[in-house]
């Protein structure tokens, strides 16, 4: 048997409108697409009076109205759909390209990130370019994209004095984790990049150009291609 | 039409509705006013429809200057209002007319203020809410809390043809020890004896009190031996109740999206206003309750809200 998969899932109590149900105990690819097809599934039925379904790493977060909804109804529903989920396949899983400059006035930190791994930046910048990075999940502020997929040699511990304001936009590392800050917020990562992108646009018909379960890949850019787009960004 | 100019902004004045719904998965927290019972009677009181915006007001209420006729009413925190330095009622509608000086001041009990406006705030609609979410500078007004010389739009509706009062039996307290009702979980099996010493102990509301959370302090509440000092991050809900490495609770609010520490108890949503109305220095304790319990508390509190509703349409249709 597979010790990280569970027999069954696991619900828990949040609160009176919570529900919350654990599909495994780990940050594991297989785990997490199990959590993002039953969060699917169950979107797809429509039952009332669920508010909010949360995907995360491992675990699926019901928000409901329990004057329209029961959790033990919810529950029924979800061990209904269970034996469905696992051959769902994920078809034509979406790819977003990225755009980062990195280095520069945009990457302070791409030194700290060299003398860690040992690389020179255009070697950094090859192996963060390279992968398809998967979106476990989504949040911590709006739009923050957790990845998974991080090549080892880049593993770089967080700043020791997170910096107060990290501009919209900066792509950074911290420890096995790599990711992009859609808004200014503060924050300690170690910033090597950013993204001429508008990753967060509130008063965007779409506010967020990716969500849970898609792929990123990063696409490295000149200085001047950054102005072009973020020219045309503001367009 | 431009209705109020703001003189003083008070403590932390806000526009809230009842949240931004949908775009959690997104990291968007959902924001809103913390005191749902507060707020719906604020838009009863000058005859609003449910969830039209307000001004959130906190420990130190604004002063305002009235640009057009209309009703107002402020409800929630006892703040001391005074219309052209005359004292008046809160819980209560108030017609105000153009060149009326409005202030509240510092809080005499409770910490949060509703003060509702006839027709709402006119601020921009933002992914489906108008509330404001300061942390990412979005809703509200202009993304941020209110600051002096700002001037506000309101709705254009007809006034109140009768005043309307909330019968004082339905005026809650806030008092500065409060014992809140709470479902344990979702992580409760990471404690053994942290259980029993959260729902028999004190704790005190720290300074760090706001929007996000508040801070406690009291008893150390440890993770049980041979589990884990954290959890893989995931999503809270208002009213969780997480205990991070220093074994002080902390309750999780509204400006809240994914956490990575271990959440012993949520708080039952029918006491989230009272901890709203909670400052620092006040003293909480817990009790634990069924889930079942807690949905039929939600029962009584919607039924509570259609009585006030139904007392307010029955006074308006005697004139």
């Amino acid at each position: 048997m597979n010790s990280k998969r569970k027999e069954r899932p696991v619900y828990r109590l949040a609160g009176d409108t919570g529900l919350s149900v654990e599909f495994g105990e780990a940050i594991d690819p297989d785990i997490n697409k199990k959590v993002r097809t039953m969060a699917a599934a169950v979107k797809n039925r429509k039952p009332d009076g669920i508010i909010e379904i949360i995907p995360t790493y491992r675990s699926l977060l019901f928000i409901y109205d329990p004057v329209r909804i029961k959790p033990k109804h919810l529950m029924a529903l979800i061990e209904d759909l269970e034996s469905t989920i696992d051959t769902v396949g994920e078809k034509d899983v979406p790819l977003i390209e990225i755009p980062v400059c990195y280095g520069g006035e945009f990457g302070p930190d791409m030194d700290n990130v060299k003398a860690s791994s040992n690389l020179d930046s255009e070697e950094v910048i090859r192996l963060h370019s390279q992968p398809e990075y998967p979106i476990y999940m989504v949040g911590f502020t709006p739009g923050f994209a957790f990845l998974g997929g991080l090549n080892e040699k880049l593993f770089t511990p967080r700043l020791k004095t997170p910096r107060l304001v990290v501009p919209a936009g900066s792509v950074g590392i911290a420890n096995n984790q790599t990711g992009m800050y859609p808004i200014d917020s503060p924050g300690g990562w170690q910033i090597i990049g950013r993204t001429p992108l508008t990753l967060f646009a509130p008063q965007r018909k779409k506010p967020f150009l990716y969500k849970a379960g898609d792929k990123i890949k990063f696409i490295p850019i000149s200085q001047d291609q950054f102005e072009q787009i973020k020219k045309e960004e503001n367009m | 039409m431009a209705a109020i100019k703001i003189i003083a902004p008070g403590g932390y004045s806000t526009i809230q509705d009842r949240g931004r719904f949908g775009f959690q998965n997104m990291g968007v927290p959902l924001s809103g006013v913390v005191d749902h019972f507060a707020f719906d009677v604020a838009n009863m009181l000058v005859g609003n429809p449910d969830n039209t915006p307000v001004m959130e007001l906190t420990i130190m209420g604004p002063s305002i200057e009235i640009l057009k006729k209309m009703d107002i009413a402020l409800t929630g925190a006892k703040m001391g209002i005074t219309v052209n330095k005359t004292p008046v009622e809160q819980w209560r509608s108030l017609r105000v007319n153009p060149g009326d000086m409005i202030s509240m001041g510092q809080v005499q009990s409770g910490c949060r203020a509703y003060l509702a406006v006839s027709g709402g705030f006119d601020v921009p609609e933002v992914m489906g809410s108008f509330s404001t979410y300061a942390g990412a500078k979005i809703g509200g007004f202009k993304g941020r809390p209110i600051r002096a010389k700002d001037v506000l739009k309101t709705g254009e509706v007809p006034l109140l043809k009768t005043e309307r009062v909330l019968p004082q039996k339905e005026v809650p307290i806030y008092p500065t020890h409060v014992t809140l009702r709470a479902v344990p979980g979702p992580q409760d099996d990471y404690f053994d004896a942290g259980i029993h010493t959260l729902f028999t102990s004190e704790y005190m509301v720290t300074a760090k009190a706001d929007r996000m959370g508040y801070r406690l302090m009291g008893e150390r509440i440890p993770i049980r031996e041979g589990m884990p000092k954290s959890i893989i991050s995931e999503p809270s809900i208002p009213g969780s109740i997480q205990i991070p490495p220093d074994e002080q609770p902390i309750i999780l609010l509204v400006e809240q999206t994914v956490g990575g520490y271990a959440k012993i108890a949520t708080i039952i949503s029918s006491d989230l206003g009272r901890v709203a109305q909670t400052t620092p220095g006040d003293m909480l304790r817990f009790e634990k309750i069924h889930l079942e319990t807690a949905h039929s508390l939600i029962y009584e509190e919607k039924d509570k809200l259609e009585r006030i509703k139904k007392h307010f349409t029955a006074q308006q249709s005697k004139f």
